[in-house]
């Protein structure tokens, strides 16, 4: 079955055509990573699926349905920056979703709702690792846990589809392994089809199911204004991974073995250094 | 070591920080004394016992004439023009800084008009208040609300016009209407704004209010400062200004310190 279709899509801003002629279609339960050198579109054609811009040509599908011209609780997404809120907590930030949702007046819970939420935010929270963080604000979070907690307050509105814009961009490497991790488990746990944007070739192929590669194939000075980029590559990596089934690839990988700081033990010496690097690196203020 | 990389104590810090008012009282004390050695009669510089002389004839000795403690009753009666103009410029600014910052179509609306009115002169605006709505408090308080509104919802709508697009969105994702974007992820991040630019405005504001007094009323702190004027009252004038001064930094300091105890998130990122 496939869950976003995109047919011939074109975007332009005024006279400057950004991307031209694109056509996918993404199945159910995919992970595909759009890659790409910067300023290829990418991130356009990102916020095209998010509904925050419209396509000039073309049309896109989600679940054979136009897709809505606005962002909407369908699609959730996780930015490299501000993705969680500032003024919220820990916990607040992964109940504001429902809460909203529930509460189309104050966009608060009360009472017996509200701890149920608040339940099912911490469990939540244990999910990606964050137990034990619910009253700090985002701030006194490192990168990798905002990370964390933004995806904990995406898929709290169970999304069909999850979109990824360099979500791990920022965080170095032992936390960007640390949080490849979850995010190989939490693919494989949650019924949604994941699309992300990244620069980097090699998270694309470690998380990846599918890669598609964005490039202008006219780049001459002269030609830039008037030819975007389009879908130059498409690869399916193999082995192919499934969604819910592991490969021999990420065999290592089992469920809920990630994250030790959810464990509180450990499993090798390799997992202690990552872990005991997570907790330290970022002293609180 | 560089000068740059020098940095004082806490002990350093407060005798530090206590050296220029020592050093505005020493020279005051200075001056006043050579004054008064050449005229004990003198009273552009008044010595502290006549200070002491007229904060107790002022605040703690019955008026002969009406009864009231004259400190007092003019402090009231100007914090309460103060805090009733402040207080429906915030409610004002609430509203509108909110609107024009979340709503593009009320920014289209109203943010060339508030940027217009907010370059009007608002003393200048006086002569025209004091002829419409009369001498009372409420030409005074309106005069308070206009010179302090148009800075603060501009203020207000800017710091919402800031918010990243991508946290409006992501509030989207999560199924909030504008009302709700508007409650839940807006208002809360524009209310410490609100709070500071607040603090900021109260200098403006007690300015509007001491000239609003100072032309026309029957009591507050600006109309005790320029009715003593006619008699050359420094005593009674240098006192109440100090009182001024302490009123707004009190209030400053109130209002900062109401934001870090509702508002704790507030510049936590900048600290890290």
């Amino acid at each position: 079955m496939t869950a976003i279709v995109i047919e011939n899509v074109w975007k332009e801003y005024g006279d400057q055509v950004v991307l031209e002629s694109v056509n996918l279609s993404v199945e159910t339960r995919a992970f595909v990573a759009l890659v790409g050198p910067s300023g290829c579109g990418k991130t356009t054609f990102l916020r095209m699926l998010l509904g925050q811009e419209k396509p000039t040509r073309g049309r896109i599908l989600l679940d054979g349905a136009a897709l809505p011209p606005e962002p909407g609780p369908d699609r959730g997404v996780v930015y490299q920056r501000y993705s969680v809120f500032p003024h919220l907590t820990v916990l607040g930030n992964v109940m504001i979703g429902p809460e909203l949702r529930g509460a189309r007046l104050l966009g608060r819970r009360f009472g017996a709702a509200r701890r149920a939420l608040a339940e099912e935010a911490r469990s939540m929270l244990a999910e990606v690792g964050l137990a034990g963080n619910e009253n700090k604000y985002p701030a006194q979070l490192s990168g990798g846990m905002q990370q964390r907690l933004a995806l904990a307050q995406a898929l709290m509105m169970k999304p069909r589809v999850l979109l990824l814009d360099e979500p791990f961009g920022a965080l170095d490497p032992g936390i960007r392994a640390d949080i490849h991790k979850l995010m190989k488990r939490l693919w494989n746990e949650v019924p949604m089809t994941v699309v992300m944007v990244t620069h980097d070739l090699r998270e694309a192929f470690t998380l990846a199911t599918r890669i598609v590669a964005f490039e202008r194939l006219r780049d001459r000075p002269e030609e830039r204004l008037r030819y975007g980029a389009t879908l130059s590559r498409d690869i399916d990596v193999w082995p192919p991974r499934i969604a819910g089934r592991t490969t021999i690839y990420d065999a290592d990988i089992l469920p809920g073995q990630d994250d030790l700081t959810s464990l509180g033990h450990s499993f090798g010496t390799t997992r202690q250094t990552g872990a005991s690097e997570h907790a330290t690196r970022f002293p609180h203020p | 070591m560089r000068l740059i990389n020098r940095h004082p104590g806490r002990a350093a810090r407060l005798v530090l920080g206590s050296l220029p008012f020592l050093a505005i009282v020493l020279v005051y004390l200075a001056a006043s004394a050579t004054r008064l050695a050449d005229n004990p009669g003198d009273k552009l510089l008044p010595a502290l016992s006549s200070f002491a002389r007229a904060i107790e004839t002022m605040a703690f000795t019955p008026d002969r004439r009406t009864g009231a403690y004259l400190l007092w009753s003019d402090t009231w009666a100007s914090l309460g023009r103060l805090w009733a103009g402040l207080g429906i410029s915030a409610v004002l600014t609430l509203i509108a800084g909110l609107a024009i910052g979340v709503l593009p179509m009320v920014r289209a609306l109203l943010a060339p008009v508030i940027a217009f009115v907010s370059m009007v002169p608002p003393l200048a605006l006086l002569p025209i208040l004091f002829i419409a709505l009369g001498l009372g408090e409420t030409s005074k308080i309106v005069l308070i609300v206009i010179g302090v509104t148009p800075f603060l919802i501009r203020d207000l709508s800017l710091t919402v016009a800031s918010l990243p697009r991508e946290m409006i969105i992501k509030a989207e994702t999560l199924s909030a209407s504008t009302w709700l974007i508007a409650l839940r992820v807006v208002l809360p991040q524009a209310m410490p704004r609100l709070i500071d630019g607040l603090r900021l405005q109260l200098g403006p504001a007690f300015l509007f209010l001491i000239a609003a007094e100072a032309i026309s009323a029957d009591a507050g702190l600006g109309y005790r400062i320029f009715l003593v004027r006619r008699y050359l009252s420094m005593d009674i004038i240098f006192p109440y200004v100090a009182w001024i001064t302490l009123l707004a930094v009190a209030m400053d300091l109130g209002l900062g310190g109401l934001r870090r105890l509702i508002f704790p998130w507030w510049g936590m990122e900048g600290r890290r």
